[in-house]
């Protein structure tokens, strides 16, 4: 762009106005036309000629009844293609379609399949469109999958207990301790939550990759959680910032007052340890809730025994938490509500997140929640690191023993509870 | 599939009797119809090949005499016995295999497997064939013949829109077999190029209702793996259209076994068994079963005669086939 040069002063050009408009949509007037083009004459068509269709299906999702299996599936091709006959364990199966009719792009069917499946035995589903090409989902241990009943909400809010609000709850209890270790010791503590919390970053992630992976290719799934988990990054940062002014404007009242000597904080570098835990709070709390859908989507695609095993190595897991969001209270006062709010914070969404995987598991909604996860952990992350760096160079920081100690420990602890996932 | 239906209301009628107070429970659960939801959804389409029809055609005779002219002719020759001459191409065509299931078949005539051809033993058979198909094509007869006669050399390969005559004495009697043998072997035969060369001995054999089963197979995938089984091409066909049979007349079954990629292949009759003449090369029966196993290009003639009137399950003993479309039901009505 030229610059306009400024001894001339002329008044400034107009802004707005129906030529600026035109000007700006005439790109797309013209990509409109080419878009129109490429529809009516279909040069890939040419190049194709007479190969056949791309077909390609994706298990959305398959319960298991009493009255036998049910399939969700969804055309992940940019043909359409028709399911012609349904295979269970290498036998044509009966089967209702709905709605009826070829699938077009992204779009899905349910399928209900009478079969008579077994209890705790792996089966495999195969479709066969009228190409003759076949499409697979293992079942690899069969189980009723969970009907949405009273008993349903009872049992999966029993494992979020279970899994998240008690192993929260009981972490949260170092926080007397805590208060009492000393510099020394806090920085300890501190980079031990930094460690948990770059263990489950990392854990996030893969997992979220490996679910965008199985996604539908239509849905790009990698794409996804990245932009989603930078978009979830930006969104908390945001909440912080507004957080710590709304109880700035508030008076602060469990701010701590500066010590004498003490540099005082920059705008915006210490939002105060109950907002910093407040954030770490919700940060795993969205990891939790990725955590519930997990267990519940285990539930949902008929892998009920794997479920029951996650359950017992993520309680272990996440007690760990705790520790992580009480770490920065260490110096202040938190009143017993303010535990019992980022208690509830992080543990609770665990319930909801079983809820909704056991109920409505959709791969493509776990993705955005583990990439929501993902970005409200690395946030934390950089809280924390915000916080210690305060007062000290992090290269400083960093090489000091406590802290690596801490961030060692916070490794090995999640590492070694991990073992049992 | 209209024994389905049957057997599913009958079983919950039962249950309502059984139980009135939970009838509701038994006619809407859906677990009394597991055992009999097995089997393809819809109907093929029959126009182009109905398997029924098949099944008793020999030389074209499913055809009228003014259609079978042009691909059948028989002549008498000076010694009594027949000059017979047919017009047999292969094509390219689509073919569905169970409903709604197509595969992209190579096909002698258009169907698979490929006409029946019938002959006495002594007759002159005489094949004007032409591939009109996209690859070099042969037809290899199972029988006595010459080898510039036998359809498998490289030189024997015939070009598309090329054409050969074949010619031989028909030889021994027996039931045989005729395929492409152009490379890959695998490929040309498991695409639908095969079909039954019968051979009758003189005198012939006794009068019987007589038909031709081929135990094939397709692989729709291309993964060198079978998704659909029958007895003539059409999974199920004969589930949902019971072969029609008397009681008391005896039935000749010639059975062929031309399964790729699976090494053997078995009809099992229930309720029943049958005289066996193995490639039908005898005419007296060394063995009596209900089961019988047939290794690929291998095959027999079956003879029994139904005792009972009703339905009568035949189906390969391996499950995993019958599952996949191997299955059908003799329906034997008594006159």
């Amino acid at each position: 762009m030229s610059e306009r040069p400024p001894s001339t002063a002329p008044a400034p050009p107009r802004t707005g106005g129906v030529r600026v408009w035109i000007l700006f949509l005439l790109p797309l007037v013209l990509v409109a036309g080419l878009v129109w083009i490429v529809v009516a004459s279909d040069p890939a068509a040419r190049l194709r000629g007479d190969l056949p269709p791309v077909e390609e299906l994706a298990f959305q999702r398959v319960e298991l009844r009493d009255t036998g299996i049910v399939a969700t599936v969804l055309n992940d091709g940019p043909d359409p293609v028709t399911i012609a006959q349904v295979m269970v364990d290498d036998a044509y199966w009966a089967f209702v379609q709905e709605p009826l009719g070829p699938l077009s792009h992204l779009a899905s069917v349910r399928l209900s399949i009478p079969y008579p499946w077994v209890e705790n035995e792996t089966h495999v589903i195969r479709l066969v469109t009228s190409s003759g090409l076949t499409f697979d989902h293992e079942i690899a241990v069969a189980r009723e999958t969970p009907r949405p009943s009273w008993q349903f909400f009872a049992w999966f809010a029993l494992i979020g207990l279970y899994v998240g609000v008690i192993p929260v709850a009981v972490g949260l209890l170092w926080y007397p301790a805590i208060g009492r270790v000393g510099r020394r010791g806090l920085d300890f503590v501190l980079a031990l939550t930094v460690g948990l919390l770059i263990f489950l970053f990392v854990d996030t992630v893969e997992d979220g990759l490996e679910a965008a992976g199985g996604l539908a290719a239509s849905f790009q799934g990698t794409v996804l959680f990245t932009l989603v988990a930078l978009l979830a990054f930006l969104a908390i940062e945001a909440f912080g910032e507004r957080l710590a002014h709304g109880l700035e404007g508030r008076g602060g009242r469990a701010r701590r007052q500066p010590e004498p000597g003490e540099a005082a904080p920059g705008p915006g570098a210490d939002r105060g340890p109950l907002v910093t835990s407040l954030l770490i709070a919700v940060g795993i709390g969205l990891h939790n809730f990725g955590e519930g859908l997990a267990i519940g989507a285990a539930y949902s695609l008929g892998e009920v025994t794997l479920g029951a095993l996650l359950i017992v190595g993520f309680t272990l897991h996440n007690t760990t938490e705790g520790l992580a969001i009480v770490a920065p209270l260490a110096e202040s006062r938190a009143a017993l509500s303010h535990l019992v709010l980022v208690g509830m914070v992080a543990g609770a969404p665990t319930i909801a997140g079983a809820w909704l995987g056991g109920l409505v598991y959709s791969p493509l909604w776990s993705v955005v929640f583990l990439a929501i996860a993902a970005g409200a952990i690395a946030q934390v992350v950089i809280l924390i690191g915000r916080q210690m760096t305060r007062e000290r160079q992090l290269g400083t920081l960093v090489a000091s023993r406590p802290v690596m100690a801490g961030l060692v420990a916070g490794f090995a602890v999640m590492y070694a509870t991990g073992l049992l996932v | 599939m209209l024994r389905t239906a049957g057997l599913g209301s009958l079983a919950a009628a039962t249950g309502a009797i059984a139980s009135r107070a939970r009838a509701a429970d038994v006619t809407t659960d859906p677990r009394l119809h597991h055992h009999h939801a097995m089997g393809a959804v819809g109907r093929v389409d029959t126009s182009r090949f109905d398997p029924t029809a098949y099944l008793r055609s020999f030389n074209f005779s499913h055809l009228p005499p003014a259609e079978r002219v042009r691909f059948y002719r028989e002549t008498q020759r000076e010694d009594g016995s027949l000059l017979r001459e047919y017009e047999i191409f292969a094509v390219d065509r689509e073919i569905e295999i169970a409903p709604g299931i197509y595969f992209p078949a190579w096909t002698f005539n258009g169907q698979v497997p490929g006409p029946t051809l019938r002959a006495s033993v002594g007759d002159r058979v005489r094949v004007h064939f032409v591939n009109q198909g996209s690859h070099p094509h042969t037809i290899h007869f199972h029988g006595w013949h010459p080898p510039e006669m036998d359809g498998s050399l490289p030189e024997h390969q015939v070009a598309p829109g090329g054409e050969f005559l074949y010619e031989f004495d028909a030889e021994p009697y027996g039931l045989h077999l005729y395929h492409c043998h152009a490379i890959p072997l695998k490929r040309h035969v498991h695409k639908g190029l095969y079909g039954v060369f019968l051979v009758d001995p003189q005198p012939p054999r006794p009068p019987a209702d007589e038909m031709v089963m081929v135990m094939n197979a397709f692989d729709t995938n291309f993964d060198g793996d079978n998704e659909v089984y029958a007895v003539n091409t059409v999974g199920f066909h004969h589930m949902v259209e019971p072969i029609q049979v008397e009681v008391g007349e005896l039935v000749r079954i010639h059975l062929v076994n031309i399964t790729e990629f699976d090494l053997v292949n078995s009809l099992h009759l229930h309720a029943m068994f049958f005289d066996v003449y193995r490639t039908g090369t005898r005419l007296e029966t060394a063995e009596k079963t209900d089961t019988l196993m047939l290794c690929q290009g291998e095959r027999a003639i079956l003879e029994t005669t139904f005792r009972y009137p009703g339905r009568f399950m035949f189906h390969a003993h391996q499950s995993e086939f019958a599952e996949l479309g191997w299955m059908g039901f003799f329906d034997a009505t008594a006159s």
